[in-house]
């Protein structure tokens, strides 16, 4: 369980949220993408394809993440979410304040 | 090193109104790390030897993980000298959750919104609304600090 973070061809922050994005570890991701912003990315996708799921701190990092990139002029897409954490989003609207393709290679076509 | 949980489960014969089968009693430490173990073992303990949609597992999972995530760190504001209560109350077609902490309870009419257009940017707030989301009924004691959620079986 963990994160970790690449680079694609283009140049997209790409991270790799693996098991569970929980109250226990939200905090490990919101410094990860902050050291990502300060090191001057701006394009940061995070891939849940290995995301068993997210509670709703999970969430609010999230919020928060996006508030920081989109301040530091970046943006943020969300991919790979299973039917149940997708609706998680839908339910708590948050699919409206995202970018979310259904794979990373959705989400990487055009960014 | 042993897990600090302490789980109870106890099966009697239908004998009340309800036709009340099982109890599932645990108590956890104010400890983040413990909540995973512990939505792990209620949940298999409230489904065992039903057919559960994968639907329903989730839910389950979701509610007990915002319940006692919340317990612990807004309730017992994550103080280890302080316990939650986990009381699963399972009946022919109902699943009956209780979860207690030690704290001072909250009002949770007082609770915004979270998905009103100026809360949507908000970083909290968004537990409690996915418990009232996805189960049946949500049920809080007078002083506010237990919660009891109902899910009915499908």
């Amino acid at each position: 369980m963990g994160f970790s973070q690449s680079k694609d061809a283009s140049g997209v922050t790409v991270v790799q949220c693996e098991g569970q994005l929980i109250v226990g570890n939200r905090q490990e991701l919101k410094d990860l993408v902050q050291a990502a912003v300060d090191q001057g990315e701006r394009r940061i996708l995070i891939d849940f394809s290995r995301t068993g799921y997210i509670d709703s701190s999970g969430l609010g990092a999230l919020v928060s993440i996006s508030k920081r990139i989109r301040e530091a002029g970046g943006e943020l897409r969300l991919a790979g979410l299973n039917e149940d954490l997708r609706s998680l989003f839908e339910l708590t609207k948050l699919d409206t304040l995202f970018t979310i393709a259904e794979t990373p290679q959705q989400a990487l076509a055009g960014f | 090193m042993s897990s600090p949980l302490l789980l109870c489960v106890r099966r009697s014969q239908p004998s009340d109104a309800e036709g009340a089968s099982t109890l599932v009693t645990l108590r956890l430490p104010s400890d983040i790390g413990c909540i995973e173990e512990a939505v792990e073992l209620v949940v298999r303990h409230c489904l065992a030897g039903h057919q559960a949609t994968r639907k329903t597992r989730f839910r389950l999972q979701v509610v007990l993980s915002e319940a006692i995530s919340n317990a612990i760190v807004r309730g017992n504001q994550e103080d280890r000298a302080k316990w939650v209560d986990v009381r699963a109350e399972l009946l022919a077609d109902i699943i009956r959750v209780y979860v207690s902490d030690e704290g001072p309870g909250f009002d949770p009419g007082a609770v915004p919104d979270p998905v009103h257009p100026t809360q949507l940017d908000e970083a909290g707030g968004r537990g409690l609304y996915l418990i009232r989301k996805l189960v049946d009924l949500v049920q809080f004691n007078e002083q506010g600090n237990t919660i009891c959620m109902t899910l009915r079986r499908p």
